[in-house]
């Protein structure tokens, strides 16, 4: 194998081993940082030798003995520097940990160190933006420069996010478990949560110039499918799974040629991904199953089905989209959940009904800033044939909205409005 | 990046034959771990030849040629549908599967629309040549 070949290979073994590295040293160590730490220099030891000696038949585990064998070394240089320091505590507990067979790896699967590392990285006392950015490097194997582009902010912030994340979870004592019954609920959400932004952020980007980024959504729906596998009998996260796969499934209808966006009216339902429409709907079916009463990611999937199952947007089954919506709005009350509803009775019942609920959102403070309400304002509006005011909307839209691609479509919409 | 892995018949899943225990439980084991680590989105056995059928196209005519087909080799006898990051990270898959005696199995990649490849493939292959420069410079 040339040495780019091996290189290129060992990228490919740390993406499928990483986020399993991390989380069996950080069952051996307790603590993230260290752990990540051990993995890094696996990782080097790997890219020194494995050209020479060529890839070992299981990679996962000579990483493991690896990060385990050089992270004994250098604590016990460290342990004889130091010896007449008193700081030397930590260090010395973590070796002896190190030193020790790792008998819970034979009895353990290894899988459970994944699960209990993702309730880690999204553990509530984390601010949102560091879960996102501690999920994507410890779970997702992105490096730091690769979410810095994935979430349009600077190699350093990321960094920063990442060093007092560890350093909180460590001072917090936050224990590398899965969470127990009464609390799971709760702390579920949370990681729920953390893999739909990451979705979202790439499904409709909130700024940048391009309207989506497939590489973002691939990396939440690969999260949502581990941890799918890793707990099938929690109906929200099959119903977070159906979600995800059915909106993926719209993504290559969902842009231009040129980059613009394609609004879901006017895509070309024959270029959906149906093979993910499949997985989708069987994933729906499985939350559904599973849930005494539906939950919200579970509601949000079955919307999703509604209208991937359709033909057409005349063919959509949008009174019982609204009937879907009543029930998220019940559950939410979120006014983000109205507007949407809103957008389903306009086409249910017509644009004077929608306009009505619309107008109900016009002074929520929580929408305050939000483009897509003078953009759903202006849709309706439309529909009544009151162009000049449409045009205002879309403008104002326009003039709200953070994502370069979105803007160009609303400006087009405004200036459709005079023409018409 | 969507890849299809071809896996060919033998003599043996010609006649229909149900593998052992002992591979099936391998099988079992590996398709488990390419599901929980997210990679698996589909993946089918075929029954053997004698139950399917080609079709010949010529001009307007069809003639229909019933199974069973003749160079095992050269039948499938099942598949994959894997979503990896590259057909680097496919080919590590594949390794790890619980194949032998010479056989020989086939990736391909899956055609996918020009505009979500081309946004996918180069920013994927400078993201792995950052992680590599940044691995070597720990």
């Amino acid at each position: 194998m040339s040495p780019s070949a091996t290189h290129r290979a060992i990228d490919a073994v740390w993406r499928i081993e990483s986020a399993r590295l991390i989380a069996g040293l950080t069952r051996i160590v307790r603590d993230v940082a260290v752990a990540e730490d051990l993995a890094q220099d696996a990782l080097v030891a790997a890219l020194e030798q494995w050209p020479e000696s060529g890839i070992p038949d299981k990679p996962g585990a000579w990483l493991m003995a690896t990060a385990k064998r050089r992270g004994i070394d250098a604590l016990r240089r460290r342990v004889v520097f130091e010896r007449k320091r008193e700081q030397i505590g930590h260090e010395l507990e973590i070796l002896q940990q190190l030193d020790r067979p790792d008998l819970a790896a034979q009895v353990d699967d290894v899988q459970d160190d994944v699960l209990r590392l993702i309730f880690m990285t999204c553990h509530p006392v984390l601010s949102r933006d560091a879960r996102v950015a501690l999920t994507l490097r410890l779970l997702g194997g992105l490096s730091t420069p690769e979410i810095a582009r994935a979430l349009l902010v600077s190699e350093g912030t990321v960094a920063q996010r990442i060093v007092r994340a560890k350093r909180t979870l460590a001072e917090a004592r936050v224990p590398f478990e899965v969470p127990s019954r009464e609390e799971l609920a709760e702390r579920l959400a949370a990681v729920l949560e953390v893999i739909y932004l990451v979705f979202n952020e790439g499904y409709a980007a909130t700024a940048g110039e391009h309207w989506i980024r497939p590489a973002l959504c691939a990396d939440a729906l690969r999260l949502g499918r581990i941890l799918a596998a890793l707990m099938p009998r929690e109906a929200e996260i099959n119903g977070l799974l159906a979600l995800m796969e059915l909106q993926a499934s719209r993504l290559r209808a969902r842009v231009g040629p040129h980059g613009e966006p394609v609004l879901l009216a006017d895509q070309d339902r024959a270029r959906w991904d149906h093979l993910l429409v499949e997985r989708g709907l069987a994933g729906l079916r499985r939350a559904e199953e599973l849930s005494g009463a539906l939950g919200p990611y579970t509601l949000q999937a079955a919307i999703a089905a509604c209208h991937a199952r359709a033909r057409s947007v005349e063919a959509t089954d949008w009174s019982r989209i609204v009937a879907l919506y009543d029930g998220l709005a019940a559950l939410t009350g979120s006014p983000v959940v109205e507007l949407n509803r809103a957008v389903a009775v306009t086409r249910a019942f017509g644009p004077e009904a929608g306009l009505e609920l619309v107008d109900l959102l016009v002074d929520e403070p929580a929408l305050r800033g939000y483009h897509l309400l003078p953009a759903v304002r202006g849709d309706v509006l439309v529909r009544l044939g009151r162009s000049a005011e449409a045009r205002e909307e879309f403008e104002r839209a326009a003039d709200l909205c953070g994502n370069d691609r979105e803007r160009e479509l609303l400006l087009s919409r405004a200036i459709a409005c005079s023409a018409s | 990046m969507r890849f299809m892995v071809l896996v060919p018949g033998s003599p043996e899943s010609e006649a229909g034959e149900m593998p052992s225990t002992e591979i099936l439980g391998e099988m079992t084991k590996y398709n488990e771990e390419l599901v929980k680590s997210g990679v698996m989105l589909a993946g089918e056995g075929l029954h053997p030849t004698s139950r399917g059928a080609k079709i010949r196209f010529n001009g307007s005519e069809r003639i229909v040629i019933d199974g069973p087909f003749t160079e095992a080799k050269e039948i499938v006898a099942g598949y994959w549908i894997w979503e990896c990051a590259s057909r680097d990270e496919a080919i590590e898959w594949l390794k790890r599967a619980p194949f032998g005696g010479g056989v020989e199995i086939e990736l391909r990649p899956i055609f996918e629309a020009d505009d979500f490849g081309e946004q996918l493939t180069p920013e994927l292959r400078e993201a792995n040549e950052r992680l590599r420069e940044q691995a070597t410079q720990n």
